[in-house]
Parts: C-alpha cells; structure tokens; sequence
C-alpha cells in the first residue's frame, strides 16, 4: 500500500518527462512505429468517413496499430483518475489562480475546471468555444502540420527534425496568443 | 492480436499523461502564462530522453523485439508546419489539450470532452476536404 500511496502523489516533471521520452523508443522497438497520436484522427475519418476525400483513401488497418494505443490512452486515463489520484486540489501557481479568478474559475478540485468543463455548458457559448471551436482548431491545425505535441515536439524533436522545431515553435506562439489575446476576451464576454 | 500491446503501451501512457498533469486544463494556463515551470520540464526531458534514446538505438543498431532495424521517417518542410502549427496552437491554450490527452481526459472521467474529440475529427475530416487549396 505504501507503493500505491507513492504513486499517487503528483509525479515530478522530470520523472513524467523522462516516462513520456520512453514512449518513444518503446513504439520503435515494439514495432517500428513512430510516436505520434494526431493522425489517430485521420485514421478514424478514413474509416468512418472517407466521403471519396483522397487525403483518406489509403489503407488505414494497416495503421491501426495508433488506434489500440489511443483505446489505450483512454482505459489509462481512467486507471489512473479513479484509482491513482490522492484526492487533493491540484496546485496552481497563485499569478494564474489571480487571473483564472478574474475568469469565474475557482474550484481546483479536479485537473480541469468544472465551470468550464462540464456537460451543462455544452450548448451555451463557454461550449461552442471550448470544445466544439477549440476542439476544430486542435483537429484541423495537427493534420494541417502533419502532427501534434507527440509527432512533432516529442518524437520529431526527438530525431533531430528541423521542420518539427518549426512546428513547435509555432505551436507555442498560437498558444501565447490564445492565453494572452483570446481567452481572456472569450471570459469578458461569457461573464 | 499482434495489436495488443500497443494497447498496453497506451494504457501506460495514458496513466503517465494523468500522473504527469498535462492534461490539466490549468497546467496549459501556466505554461502560456509562464508562470510554472512544469510543462516546459516535462516536455524538455521528454525530448532529451527521446534524443538520447534514438541516439543509443542508432549507435548500438539496436533492433526491434521481431529483429527488424529500427527506421525513423525524416520530417519534410512545408508551410503546413507554419500555419497548421498556429491554428493547433491557438487550440491547444483553449482546450487545454493537444490530441493524446483529449483521449486522457475523456479517460479520467471528463466526458464531455468527448465533443472536443469529434470535433478535432471533423477539423482534421475538413482539413482532408480543403488540403489541395490550402496553402503547403
């Protein structure tokens, strides 16, 4: 029980770093497979809605290896959240609780805000634009790059990939843009 | 069932992305409010351990479990990687994820995340639709 206590504490950045690096060397040696979870979502329109697209007409089985790594991510997901978690707040540095404050955002209970994740929001403007608009952007911005935070900032890194640093950086700058220029006008007007 | 042992991989890693917190909503807020160091630790030895290990597996031509070599896709420039990376971007401080731990999140038991994940289906669905007009 001690170890289970161990674990379910907060994890270290570097020992959650380290841990996500692993992962790609693993998929390597598992079976050649190259980090990167982005294209699940190509692999899942070109099963269930190829629509005669070319970008989706390709043998997505044989790729299907990506989608039991997702299916995967979610049982892990909730492994951990029910069973792995220590039931405290999560700590936030206090600059971000001020501002998220400012934003209506008060209950660190969970790892996300309930007063802007849950299902009551989901047809009101907090929904539309973070999950229907947030979630379009993140869809349609990974294919457009040809891969996410894991194909690019982690296993492109990883390999030395110049165009992958171009990604990242660019990824970042989108990211500083939205927190600083969107996100706090998105607040101004739901409040 | 040759598959099943990237569900395995997965199961880890989706355990690492909850115990590590970058899944949290609050750790993105940080990480662009630079206001913890957390995230950019993370990912910074995410990609040391990354370099290393590709480095260790090239120079002692380590092989994968069935004996092949191991081979890694270079990644080819294109302004995708420009203008795809903005729009991702933008997504990733709202949502507070990028695409591995949309699927966590659902995982931990925030459903509704769900929405975000057809959602980024679709986009990804419309990029396929509009790729030949956009610029590359």
């Amino acid at each position: 029980m001690q170890l289970l206590k161990f674990i379910q504490q907060p994890w270290h950045w570097s020992v959650s770093g380290l841990l996500i690096g692993l992962t790609v060397p693993v998929l390597l040696l598992l079976g050649n497979k190259a980090f990167g979870i982005s294209s699940s979502l190509r692999h899942i329109c070109a099963a269930c809605f190829p629509a005669n697209i070319s970008f989706f007409k390709y043998d997505w089985k044989k790729e299907s290896w990506n989608l039991f790594f997702v299916a995967g991510i979610v049982l892990g997901g909730f492994l951990a959240g029910h069973y792995l978690q220590d039931g405290n707040d999560i700590q936030v540095a206090a600059a971000t609780q001020e501002r998220l404050a400012t934003y209506g955002i008060h209950d660190y209970s969970a790892l996300l805000p309930p007063e802007i994740f849950s299902w009551s929001n989901l047809f009101t403007w907090k929904g539309l634009i973070f999950f229907v608009f947030g979630g379009f952007l993140v869809g349609f911005g990974t294919r457009y790059a040809g891969g996410c935070t894991s194909g690019h900032s982690i296993m492109g890194l990883s390999n030395l990939q110049w165009p992958s640093l171009v990604a990242t950086v660019c990824f970042m700058a989108g990211g500083f843009f939205s927190t600083h220029l969107l996100i706090p006008y998105f607040f101004k007007w739901f409040n | 069932m040759k598959n099943i042992k990237y569900l395995i991989a997965g199961i880890f890693f989706g355990i690492v992305l909850v115990k590590a917190q970058v899944i949290s909503w609050f750790r993105i807020q940080e990480m662009f409010q630079l206001t913890s160091f957390h995230m950019y630790g993370v990912i910074g030895t995410a990609v040391v351990t990354g370099i290393i290990s590709l480095q260790l597996i090239k120079r002692f031509n380590i092989k994968t479990i069935s004996g092949e070599p191991v081979s890694v896709k270079p990644k080819t420039f294109d302004k995708g990687q420009i203008f795809g990376g903005l729009i991702f971007g933008l997504g990733w401080a709202i949502t507070g994820a990028c695409p591995g731990p949309i699927f966590a999140q659902i995982g931990t038991g925030f459903t509704v995340v769900g929405v975000t994940l057809l959602s980024a289906i679709a986009g990804t669905w419309v990029y396929g639709a509009i790729q030949a007009k956009l610029p590359h």
